[in-house]
């Protein structure tokens, strides 16, 4: 081998080195930092959640050192294919659109998503404690949904852009209402606060947090709580194709949180209620 | 590099440009019909009026565009007075705000553009217009202003070329103008590269004719100027050799 080629040969072989399995020793994670309470920005800039915490203690579990970066949400997933950061803890539903483009890890959360309006448009009462599953919509579901287009014909709509929210909002109601997509749910609040939108989708959990504060006074759950369909199974850990052995790594790792009650007790801590997912057998 | 995508969202940011224009020809409008006279009052001699239009300019100058769209957008949803008021009419959609923040950035950037010129125009031809016997007025609209305008017209070009493209942060506040729409497109196809090229695509063409109808304008504009410079070097001639 020539030896001006040595160099460009032992850094290859170095980065060969470091995509195998087992060498890593840090890791960089992502986490949008917007989205109460699983992952927010404190008053000293510093990442919080239940996302963050999760990644803690997998970290822990793993014996990697693990750093948090914070990314706006509708670059979160080109960023990691480029390489900026190694996996994505944010909140994210395993979805098979963004299964195409990258791999989860398994479940560390079941979350929901629910739909609130504005009280003061005085729209027909529906049961918001009902469970929709989107996927496999049978006739009874479709009455259900029907309902809701009708009460929300012409209203405006906001949702967090690039999110699966945005895709189901836009499938279901797109037609009948007007979808107005903003870069954080933080500004979608304000907006709601503020009466230039009638409603929007997003998460349970964060939208719990916004009713119970005087801001969100004007506001109330309406139809059912949704998930499954364009939510997929789950919330995962993103990871590129190929960091095969991260993905592994992780799932061994959330695995073990959830059998000894880790997840459920963060769970607990930042939500008030379980959303830890169930015992793999 | 997916060739499909590239192309389909160069047809699909085409539509969207439509969005663009609307937000950036009105703004470029009212900003030019606003800095004027605000030129005027900065060039004047007058200190306090200058003082006054200078405070303006050096606030919406001194601050990001950025800063002022979500002041107005966010900031003033959150007063209860506004959002009471009749401008709440306005205000309330993203399109008036942006509107209204993108005039009053383009006024102030064009105010002291003009004033510049205005004060470059050669002191003795206002005197001569002075000594003709005209008003204030008729020197500002025959003399000073034409002058001053041709001069800041290759400045002015740049003016407008800097908010159509300023324009994209419209889509911070909901808005589907070019960049809104490439990052829906993004959100939905995973391909930042080809979207993004495509969008750069859009507002280099949009810039190639903003300058091409500048350039036809500036030509047009200095058409009197050589014929005026040819006769006088005849002039000049004529008395060399009698």
């Amino acid at each position: 081998m020539p030896k001006h080629l040595l160099p460009i040969a032992f850094a290859a072989m170095l980065w060969a080195m470091g995509a195998h399995a087992g060498t890593r020793t840090a890791i960089t994670i992502a986490s949008e930092g917007a989205s109460p309470p699983w992952d927010s920005i404190d008053s000293n800039g510093q990442l919080v959640g239940y996302d963050i915490d999760v990644g803690k203690e997998l970290c822990r579990r793993m014996a990697i050192e693990c750093k948090f970066v914070a990314q706006d949400w509708d670059g979160i997933i080109p960023a990691l294919t480029v390489g900026k950061y190694d996996a994505i803890i944010s909140g994210m539903s395993i979805t098979e659109k963004r299964k195409k483009t990258i791999s989860f890890s398994a479940p560390y959360a079941i979350g929901t998503n629910q739909i609130v309006m504005r009280r003061d448009l005085n729209l027909p009462p529906t049961d918001i404690k009902l469970k929709l599953d989107l996927t496999g919509i049978d006739a009874g579901k479709q009455a259900i949904l029907d309902q809701l287009k009708a009460a929300l014909t012409g209203k405006n709509l906001g949702v967090l852009r690039s999110s699966n929210s945005e895709a189901v909002l836009t499938d279901l109601f797109g037609k009948v209402a007007t979808i107005r997509s903003y870069d954080s749910l933080e500004n979608l609040k304000l907006d709601l606060a503020a009466d230039r939108i009638d409603g929007g989708l997003a998460d349970y959990s964060n939208w719990k947090l916004f009713l119970d504060s005087p801001d969100g006074r004007n506001a109330a759950f309406y139809g059912p709580q949704l998930f499954g369909g364009t939510w997929g199974p789950g919330i995962g850990i993103g990871i590129r194709k190929d960091d095969g052995d991260l993905v592994e790594a992780f799932n061994k790792a959330i695995a073990g949180a959830v059998t000894d009650g880790t997840l459920k007790k963060l769970s607990l801590q930042w939500f008030g209620f379980d959303i830890s997912p169930p015992e793999t057998p | 590099m997916q060739i499909d995508i590239f192309l389909q969202s160069i047809v699909t940011l085409a539509n969207a440009a439509f969005l663009t224009i609307a937000l950036t020809v009105p703004s470029l409008v009212i900003g030019f019909v606003i800095s004027v006279p605000l030129a005027f009052m900065r060039a004047s001699d007058s200190r306090y009026l200058s003082s006054a239009i200078l405070a303006y300019t050096y606030v919406v100058r001194g601050t990001p565009l950025l800063v002022q769209l979500f002041l107005i957008y966010y900031g003033l949803g959150q007063i209860d007075v506004i959002r009471h008021s009749p401008l709440w009419v306005l205000l309330r959609d993203p399109f008036w705000c942006a509107l209204l923040a993108f005039s009053l950035n383009s006024a102030a950037y064009t105010t002291e553009l003009f004033r510049g010129a205005i004060q470059a125009v050669p002191r003795g031809l206002v005197e001569a217009a002075e000594a003709v016997g005209m008003s204030r007025l008729q020197q500002a609209r025959l003399i000073t202003f034409p002058i001053a305008f041709r001069a800041a017209l290759p400045s002015y070009t740049n003016e407008v070329i800097g908010l159509l493209k300023a324009s994209s942060l419209a889509s911070t506040v909901t808005l589907l103008e070019i960049t809104g729409v490439a990052r829906r497109l993004v959100s939905e196809t995973f391909a930042p590269y080809e979207i993004f090229l495509a969008a750069g695509v859009i507002y280099l063409a949009l810039t190639y004719l903003v300058t091409s109808v500048f350039r036809l304008l500036e030509r047009h504009l200095a058409g009197a100027e050589p014929k005026v410079a040819r006769e006088t070097a005849m002039l000049s001639l004529r008395r060399i050799s009698p």
